[in-house]
């Protein structure tokens, strides 16, 4: 029970600081940029079942805040967010730190946490790049399908690459990361958005960087702070000598 | 790795081995906690769908790029 409160308070932690740096600095990169998307945004609801198709639900620029009050809620409720993001993937790459069984500290952590961008962030976007409101993508389910297949597949493919000793498996594990790019990405038929593009190559670049400062934070501080867990799950490596005194 | 150190110490001290073995089940539950409670809090943030927590989280899954909508 120990080791679960420890691990748990440590991705508490982690989550919070990686989330708190990561609201800061989208909401001066990413999210000015999604607010300017969102003026050429459209919103057109599919076919109703009889056929008759219904005008845009939500004209031009229409989610773009109005006044201060709805303003600070989405702010708040992003930054509400991106703690939960942080603490879903502190909770997660703790959990391999946990299972791996390596000593870590604050800088091996760095490691784990840029593994954890390459997982999640850099993996993903290779075959979805990130998006802003308005650009046109293929069916969201098999986005998010194909997100999650990248996304495990890359990491799986590290994690065999790191620590497995059988090669066959090291095999499956690249083989993994490969698959759903070789399959490729869910595109849509036509890449046509009313976004213009040179604010979606912006938001790209902004929101991988923004990620990757969320991962080194985030892994720095599970490292940190999993120091003395590390000990817990390899603890005989370094007590051995002293075992017959115990 | 750690199997092994476990058996090394396992022949020349039972309680240690025993300590062990409690420790490899603690660390395997404690991972499938987090395990667990992550994916559902990164399902919740990133992917689910009803109106009201895609709205709430928007800002954060574009920034984040999940795919959003």
């Amino acid at each position: 029970m120990d080791l679960i409160r420890r691990l748990f308070t440590a991705a508490l932690v982690a989550g919070v600081l990686s989330g708190t740096a990561a609201s800061v600095v989208q909401q001066a990169t990413t999210v000015p940029l999604i607010l300017e998307a969102e003026k050429y945004e459209v919103v057109t609801p599919p076919p109703a079942a009889d056929g008759h198709q219904h005008g845009p639900v939500r004209e031009v620029g229409e989610g773009v805040p109005t006044s201060a009050g709805e303003a600070i809620q989405r702010v708040g409720l992003t930054i509400a967010a991106n703690l939960l993001t942080g603490v879903a993937y502190a909770l997660l790459l703790g959990a391999a730190i946990l299972l791996a069984g390596r000593p870590v500290d604050a800088r091996r952590g760095l490691v784990w946490g840029m593994g954890g961008f390459v997982a999640v962030s850099l993996a993903p976007s290779f075959g979805l790049p990130p998006e802003l409101p308005g650009m046109a993508g293929a069916e969201l389910e098999l986005r998010q399908l194909w997100w999650l297949a990248a996304a495990a597949g890359a990491g799986a493919g590290m994690l065999a690459l790191a620590f497995a000793r059988n090669r066959a498996v090291i095999a499956a594990g690249v083989l993994a990361a490969a698959l759903p790019h070789v399959l490729g990405a869910p595109h849509p038929e036509s890449a046509e958005g009313a976004v213009p593009p040179a604010l979606a190559a912006h938001f790209v670049a902004q929101s991988l960087g923004c990620a990757a400062l969320f991962w080194a934070i985030l892994g720095a501080s599970c490292g940190w702070l999993m120091g003395g867990l590390a000990g817990a799950a390899e603890p005989r490596a370094a007590a051995l000598p002293q075992a017959g005194a115990r | 790795m750690s199997t092994n150190s476990i058996r090394t110490a396992g022949s020349a001290a039972p309680s240690t081995a025993q300590t062990t073995a409690q420790t490899t089940a603690q660390t395997a539950v404690a991972a499938f906690a987090a395990i667990l409670l992550g994916s559902f809090l990164l399902y919740g943030v990133g992917f689910a769908q009803p109106q009201q927590i895609h709205d709430a989280a928007h800002d954060a899954r574009h920034s984040f790029a999940f795919p959003c909508h």
